[in-house]
């Protein structure tokens, strides 16, 4: 069962949620596998007292190109998808910041003088905290192409409950992430900003037909909008978070909310099981 | 020598486009016969990335020595220099001007590109 935690405004609490909500479901005597996939400032390992596995570079294939075969056919240019080769001057240019690695170059040269070779663009570490197992991505810096990162995290399914903490925003690293899951939750904050957001998230979600539930995090704290906007849409919010001081204090100690606020676990374990009973649910 | 500037029409007195990658035309203009020609671009309006790499390459090989424009990314820039083609940054100004400021010698030749690439 895979669970996405996602969110279209940055900040709201993405990994806060997703790592109380591992807390809880280990607390339910089920092994999970935290997944941060939000690979451009991957943070669930400063929430959860974890020890370090393994480390190991992530690579993606970009084309080399030998220039004294060339011939400037433009054959290569003319395949890509992403403009990331222009042909003057009777020979080709490769601009690799572009390629999103589909090999396309390659196949296509008539004299085969492009040829694929290994980009580093990223560390996977594994982490280990009790029940629960971390998987993390980090996208070196200078690098724009997180989705391969993104995909290749999500390889690690190998676990009753999977949770995925999400990249922000709605374009394609948001989308890589939450493909798949059997269910998203998408954490807002009640302000003009978090609903606005929020609901092109919700847009997306429901474009790409995925099943899907709000959680308001500091819903005591702006006004009512992002629950009237669930309402009159039908979306199901599974679980409100009020303010407090105690837990942004708690946060910058590096504790999670589900350890910050003793009232709070049972509101995690309730909302833990409401979720995984809606992604058992088909739509 | 043919210079390419970014526009928006064949109108002298129309302004230029500021932006690089994204110009709908480029205009062509010869210094020696002062004629001037069209090419299109709208090849890369819709693209969603390498537009100015794209843009580079329709003005390279349109046979240009330099481009006027408002603002080249940094792929443009790189694409069109180690071609050998001039790049200029102008102020917006009707095209007029602007081949007048160009051949009077009032135009700086950038040394760098002057905004940043975008990503998706």
């Amino acid at each position: 069962m895979i669970i996405a935690v996602a969110s279209g405004k940055g900040g709201t609490g993405k990994t806060s949620v997703s790592v109380s909500l591992a807390k809880a479901i280990a607390e339910l005597d089920s092994k999970v596998k935290l997944l941060d996939c939000d690979v451009e400032e991957p943070n669930a390992n400063l929430l959860l007292e974890c020890s370090r596995i393994s480390e190991t570079d992530f690579s993606v294939k970009i084309p080399s190109l030998d220039i004294s075969c060339c011939t400037g056919c433009g054959k290569c240019a003319a395949i890509c998808e992403f403009n990331c080769i222009a042909v003057v001057k009777e020979r080709a240019v490769i601009f690799p910041d572009l390629c999103h690695s589909c090999g396309g170059c390659s196949l296509v040269c008539p004299e085969k003088c492009i040829s694929e070779i290994e980009s580093k663009t990223g560390v996977i570490t594994k982490y280990s905290s009790g029940k629960i197992h971390l998987v993390q991505g980090i996208l070196d810096i200078g690098k724009a192409m997180s989705p391969p990162l993104i995909r290749e995290i999500k390889k690690n399914t190998e676990s009753e409950i999977v949770i995925i903490d999400c990249p922000p925003g709605t374009s394609c690293p948001m989308v890589t992430a939450v493909s798949n899951a059997d269910y998203v939750i998408l954490v807002t904050e009640p302000t003009p900003f978090g609903l606005h957001d929020m609901t092109l998230a919700v847009d997306t979600l429901r474009k790409m037909k995925m099943n899907f539930g709000v959680v308001i995090n500091r819903s005591d704290s702006g006004d009512d909008r992002v629950e009237n906007y669930c309402r009159k849409e039908n979306i199901e919010v599974i679980m409100k978070i009020r303010e407090s001081i105690d837990a942004a204090r708690a946060y910058s100690k590096g504790i999670p909310l589900y350890d910050a606020l003793p009232e709070i676990k049972q509101d995690f374990i309730s909302a833990s099981k409401t979720i995984m009973k809606r992604a058992g649910e088909k739509i | 020598m043919k210079i390419a500037i970014s526009v928006n029409s064949s109108d002298l007195e129309d302004k230029m486009d500021m932006r690089f990658g994204r110009a709908k035309k480029f205009m062509v203009y010869d210094t020696e016969s002062k004629t001037n020609e069209l090419i299109d671009n709208t090849q890369n309006l819709n693209a969603a990335q390498g537009a100015g790499i794209q843009s580079a390459q329709n003005v390279i090989n349109a046979g240009v020595e330099a481009i006027i424009t408002g603002h080249t990314g940094p792929k443009a820039y790189k694409l069109l220099s180690e071609s050998g083609v001039k790049i200029y940054h102008s102020e917006e100004k009707c095209v007029k001007d602007i081949i007048a400021d160009f051949t009077n010698g009032i135009l700086k030749e950038a040394d760098s590109a002057d905004v940043e690439g975008h990503w998706i």
